[in-house]
């Protein structure tokens, strides 16, 4: 058998084996190293107390799951809503049509157009962020599977980066920035005008 | 000499909001022949039956982004190849812009934007609006 599909309760029997043997031999040195492989070993059942407490498996099944259902929900709401209001800015348009009013609400509802523009910015958020926690969702899944295989797993699993598979024009497609990240129209407006 | 607004219009976006947000504003502009389409499939499937004076449209789509309309429509043989072309999209870093520009677009909002910029952005590409 592979040494990396030993599961945590045999490592854990391995390490309390090589105490129990070193508990034999004399020598503060022996001594020593007996108490760090007691702490690994101690360790090790900790991590797998920890994780029973966290319901690792909850937040994959379940946590996740519902995360994204109330995220469209969210999405949902808000789309109603704009259109809604966007129903009323065209009522009362056609209500002011040809009166002194026209101009006015005209220019004030255009405000409101521009305003229900956030409906598709956060739905473009929201997106990315559902993708963030179907992440979540398969690394939690990873985590599961890979902890039994022993600490050095873990931490590979922990350093290792998403890595995106996406090809040519799709890595353009990232979704809205944040304002820290994103280009206002000024810079945008710079830059296509450098082409010229 | 101001811009013919009776020229037809085509406005891609998947999001349904963001269409009538721009055909209102196209409309309050004097624009009052716009059709609409929900990704760049759709759009280039229109731009095989009619002449558009003007496409604004989003990048982010499925199952054809913006990009991939903009160089199916330079690219193409159609009465569609020169037409100005406004990316309005949420994407906003310099790769894109000049993945854009490199395709041919005529010019580039980021949203959210106003009626002004967009307006100001038509006038660029079209001419004055009078």
């Amino acid at each position: 058998m592979n040494a990396q599909q030993y599961d945590r309760s045999k490592v854990v029997q391995i390490v309390n084996s090589v105490i129990t043997k070193m508990d034999s031999t004399s020598g503060d040195s022996l001594r020593a190293l007996s108490t760090e492989l007691q702490s690994l070993g101690n360790a090790i059942e900790r991590i797998k107390s920890e994780l029973a407490e966290a319901r690792t498996g909850e937040v994959k099944d379940q946590d996740v799951p519902t995360a994204t259902e109330e995220l469209d929900a969210v999405v949902t709401a808000a789309k109603h809503a704009t259109d809604s209001i966007m129903n009323s800015c065209d009522a009362i348009s056609a209500a002011v049509a040809g009166t002194s009013a026209e101009a006015k609400v005209g220019e004030e509802t255009t405000k409101i157009y521009e305003a229900c523009s956030f409906q598709d910015i956060t739905g473009q958020r929201i997106k990315k962020v559902v993708k963030v926690l179907h992440e979540v969702e398969t690394k939690v899944g990873q985590l599961l599977h890979m902890l039994g295989h022993g600490d050095g797993a873990r931490k590979e699993l922990i350093a290792r980066p998403v890595e995106d598979m996406r090809q040519g024009d799709d890595k353009l497609m990232n979704g809205p920035q944040l304002p820290t990240n994103a280009m206002s129209q000024e810079e945008i407006d710079k830059l296509l005008s450098s082409f010229d | 000499m101001s811009v013919d607004k009776s020229m037809q219009v085509l406005v891609v976006d998947d999001y349904s909001t963001m269409r009538r947000i721009i055909r209102n504003l196209l409309n309050q502009i004097g624009f009052i022949n716009v059709d609409e389409a929900t990704d760049g499939q759709q759009a280039l499937g229109m731009c095989g039956q009619k002449k558009y004076g003007m496409i604004i449209s989003d990048w982010n789509m499925e199952p054809m982004s913006g990009l991939d309309l903009l160089k199916g429509i330079r690219g193409g043989n159609n009465d569609n190849k020169a037409v100005p072309f406004i990316m309005v999209t949420a994407e906003s870093k310099t790769e894109n812009i000049i993945a854009a520009k490199q395709a041919g677009v005529n010019n580039y909002i980021v949203k959210p934007f106003n009626a002004e910029t967009l307006k100001g952005k038509i006038a660029a590409v079209l001419g004055p609006l009078g």
